[in-house]
């Protein structure tokens, strides 16, 4: 198939969401995209960089959220269109330089933002709703329902960010972003850009536009509520606002973004399409709020159905005060009245409920008789639990960090932090990791838990990173610790990629966005530049990895670094690596449940490339999934499982 | 272009499996080639920890008429492909029914963490119980035999294409085959589909 962002207008194709903005990227003729990677929206960048060339677009991956955008205002202010990604917890990092931008206003060029939610938290530590970011700092706000939807808002928030100079957000959830379906493509546009060109500081007849320096706020703040009131009107007559329904309905659903599909589904599935009508925005900041009037006043019922906070229902709450006594006789549900939950992803089902009972009708499922042999079939699944991969370095850190913790036996203990890592706080990091919050957090913690000694703090601290993280954020936090003479050792576990989030490239890698060569940032030698003390590990070295963090828990004073560098097995796996040995497990010298190691390899190692045979209660290889690391030989105490040269 | 009508609109398909089975290429095949045979195709794939090990599912919604959400309606299911028997049953739990079909590949995907797995004969019983026809590939010790078990997937592919349970046929999938690999891995990819077809044909 030929790369989404060459494909002829016209053409139909599956995408999934991040696609499809990639693809409304390159329709609306950006010239600068940039990101950090961050599920749900790490495939952006990437379907973008495929074709950048071809394209005439500058595509990067970015240290952090807030540089990127730094990067993509850049060409606004010199007139090329800019464009970023990021995931909810990126608009926080994002939030200092944007509270600004939005005083002095965008460049010529417009700027968009695409931000990507998580309800549910399938790929964040947290749950976060961004849309109140676009409010608390005053940006227009989008929320396409589907991933063709995507692909038109993006195009159309570039004509409402020029016109109203200002960061225009398009605010997507995980399901809009990964669901792949139907989008037809449109064309592209001339791949010539406008020259750049930074406005001349004495260009009088537009004086505003040759600076860009924020404040004094009272003289900035002002416009940029009459931006917002444009805004407003904007939105008001957009085809991205729909009404689906009886003139005069029964109850109104008011939804946005992903949603829309579970309420429609759900009228039709409970056969009301004659009663229940349905008003879904596409624009939700500022609410257009004529319109919404207009539809709230036909209804006696209101439905709100969105997920995660009840943003859009405080708005229209808000407005239908305003509109007090025509609204004195509607009654409302939603997140107040307990039917939709502020938390979580929603679904279909979810809605079919909420409709069942504030209507009273009744909706079938599945018959009884099925039901309890549901119910009872239910105990014999048994719990999956995630697992780091069979061949994965942390494991060996993990493992290693166990060991020297236990030997060190002062208490030592490990401040986590996000990554494939974070793994780091559960079984399959061995419970070593006790805190975990923000990019880069594990490293500040610690260098706050390293200055407790004049308090009587005895207690080894250690902290963990990984290589894309450490330029995200950990860097600022490993020369606080260092400056102020902070008593830690971070742990940065260098596996040649951002693995959590699909393997992108990173300064320390020497591959740009594009996959074309750059400088390799040394990790190790940026911490020696900030004056750490610094170790370099194998961590499939378990007894000199274990050396290396007894000593340096050992040694006094002053911050201490230690590189664990092996590549990710995935990466591995995608390059074509082969493996490096073929296990077996020697079944005259597994002792099973005689061997009173209370079966560390299956039980406390845990990869799953090791599983019991249950006839013999012995450990074996699942060939399936081994990924042929060797580690678990090293750590069988009865020497029975081999590795074999491969 | 539409060759046949669907069953059932919308018609759900379930691909349930343990993360690193290769569900997402699987569910991408089935979805382009439904989408290239005319009909509004909508694929929800399990985010989230891309680890290796959890369980994961990929739902298909196959319509003639309208775009509708990606995530199957409780015990609405009316095909699910399980790459792993557990994960077969898990899926049938919440959105099996009387009429459900399931192609099972049989090879158990053992939990970590000491987690036990159940009686695996018990585990093929319900889920023979909970459905109306159920077909078992041996695809992942098919694929074994093959030297690699990364064909499990284009095995069971192969398997539900020939199957006939989706309005795909062998013509349908090919090129798709033709444009994922590159040609040294094209081969094997293409023994492997065919390998599922046979082995369906079998059952």
């Amino acid at each position: 198939m030929a790369s989404i962002g060459l494909e002829k207008s016209g053409a139909e194709v599956l995408l999934m969401g991040n696609e499809a903005v990639a693809r409304g990227v390159i329709e609306a003729g950006v010239g600068v995209a940039s990101a950090y990677p961050g599920s749900p929206t790490s495939e952006v960048i990437p379907a973008i960089a495929e074709v950048a060339k071809e394209r005439n677009i500058y595509v990067e991956w970015s240290t952090n959220e807030k540089v990127a955008l730094e990067v993509a205002a850049g060409a606004s202010f010199a007139g090329i269109r800019g464009f970023s990604v990021m995931k909810q917890n990126g608009a926080n990092v994002a939030a200092d330089f944007l509270v600004n931008l939005n005083m002095t206003g965008i460049g010529s060029a417009g700027l968009v933002i695409f931000i990507s939610d998580d309800p549910g938290g399938g790929t964040s530590n947290n749950e976060e709703d961004s849309r109140t970011v676009a409010k608390w700092l005053d940006n227009p706000l989008m929320e396409p329902s589907s991933a063709q939807e995507a692909k038109e808002m993006i195009k159309w928030a570039y004509e409402v960010s020029e016109a109203v100079n200002l960061v225009t957000f398009v605010r997507g959830v995980g399901r809009i972003s990964y669901t792949r379906s139907n989008v037809v493509l449109n064309e592209l546009p001339d791949k010539n850009k406008p020259k750049p060109f930074f406005p001349d500081i004495w260009d009088m007849n537009n004086p505003r536009k040759s600076r860009f320096a924020s404040g004094p706020f009272p003289i900035f703040h002002k416009p940029l509520h009459e931006k917002l009131e444009k805004a407003r009107t904007i939105f008001e007559t957009s085809s991205f606002n729909r009404y689906m329904g009886p003139e005069k309905p029964k109850l109104l659903i008011i939804t946005c973004g992903a949603c829309t599909s579970y309420c429609i589904e759900a009228v039709e599935e409970l056969k009301l399409k004659e009663e229940i009508g349905i008003l879904k925005l596409g624009t939700t900041w500022p609410l257009p709020e004529k319109l919404v009037a207009h539809h709230l006043i036909s209804a006696k019922k209101i439905l709100f159905v969105e997920e995660m906070d009840p943003f859009v229902e405080q708005s229209v709450m808000e407005l239908a005060a305003s509109l007090l006594p025509a609204t004195a006789k509607l009654s409302f549900f939603g997140a107040r009245s307990g039917h939709i939950t502020p938390y979580n992803e929603l679904s279909t089902d979810i809605v079919i409920d909420a409709l069942s009972d504030i209507l009273n009708v009744a909706y079938r499922g599945r018959d009884i008789a099925y039901e309890n042999l549901s119910r009872e079939a239910a105990k014999l699944v048994p719990h999956r639990p995630i697992n780091l991969c069979p061949g994965c370095p942390h494991r060996a850190t993990f493992w290693a960090l166990k060991q020297a913790i236990t030997l060190d036996g002062r208490n030592g203990f490990l401040c986590g932090d996000v990554g494939c890592y974070s793994m780091g706080f559960s079984e399959p990091g061995y419970f070593q990791s006790r805190t975990m919050h923000a990019m880069g957090s594990g490293a500040g913690v610690a260098s706050g838990l390293g200055k407790l000694k004049q308090f009587g703090f005895d207690q080894p601290v250690l902290a963990i990173c990984g290589d894309s993280t450490f330029f995200h954020a950990a860097m600022p936090a490993l020369v606080n610790g260092v400056y102020n003479n902070s008593d830690f050792t971070l742990l940065i576990v260098d596996n040649s990629a951002t693995a959590m989030t699909g393997f992108q490239p990173h300064p320390g890698t020497g591959q740009l966005a594009t996959g074309d060569p750059a400088t390799v940032v040394s990790i190790e030698a940026v911490c020696k530049a900030m004056g750490a003390f610094v170790e370099v590990c194998d961590p499939f070295d378990l007894n000199k990895t274990t050396d290396a963090l007894l000593k340096m828990m050992k040694k006094e004073g002053g911050t201490k670094v230690i590189v664990m560098r092996h590549m990710c097995q995935l990466v591995k796996d995608k390059r074509r690596i082969p493996r490096e040995y073929r296990m077996h497990v020697d079944p005259s010298r597994c002792l099973a449940d005689n061997c009173g190691c209370n079966r560390l390899c299956t039980r406390l190692f845990g990869c799953s490339g090791l599983i019991v045979n249950n006839e013999t209660g012995k450990a074996v290889i699942d060939e399936a999934l081994c990924a042929g690391c060797g580690l678990c030989s090293s750590i069988c105490p009865a020497n029975a499982i081999i590795k074999e040269a491969n | 272009m539409r060759k046949e009508k669907l069953k059932k609109d919308p018609y759900n398909v379930i691909i349930s499996g343990v993360g690193g089975q290769g569900n997402v290429l699987l569910s991408g095949f089935i979805g382009t080639a439904l989408l290239n045979e005319g009909f509004i195709v909508s694929v929800a794939d399990t985010f989230g920890v891309s680890q290796r090990g959890g369980s994961v599912s990929s739902h298909i919604k196959i319509s003639e008429k309208n775009l509708y959400s990606s995530v199957t309606l409780k015990g609405k299911a009316d095909v699910i492909i399980g790459m792993e028997p557990v994960e077969t049953l898990r899926t049938l739990l919440d959105f099996g029914n009387p009429a459900v079909i399931t192609i099972v590949n049989p090879r158990p995907f053992y939990p970590s963490g000491g987690v036990e797995y159940p009686d695996l004969s018990e585990v093929r019983q319900t889920i023979e119980k909970m459905s109306s026809k159920t077909q078992y590939v041996q695809a992942t010790e098919e694929a074994l035999r093959m030297g690699n078990p990364i064909y499990t997937n284009i095995i069971l592919l192969g398997a539900v294409v020939g199957s006939g349970i989706l309005p795909l046929s062998r013509e349908s999938m090919i090129p798709l085959l033709e444009e994922r690999f590159p040609d040294k891995l094209l081969d094997f990819n293409i023994n492997a589909f065919n390998k599922g077809m046979a082995l369906i044909a079998e059952t």
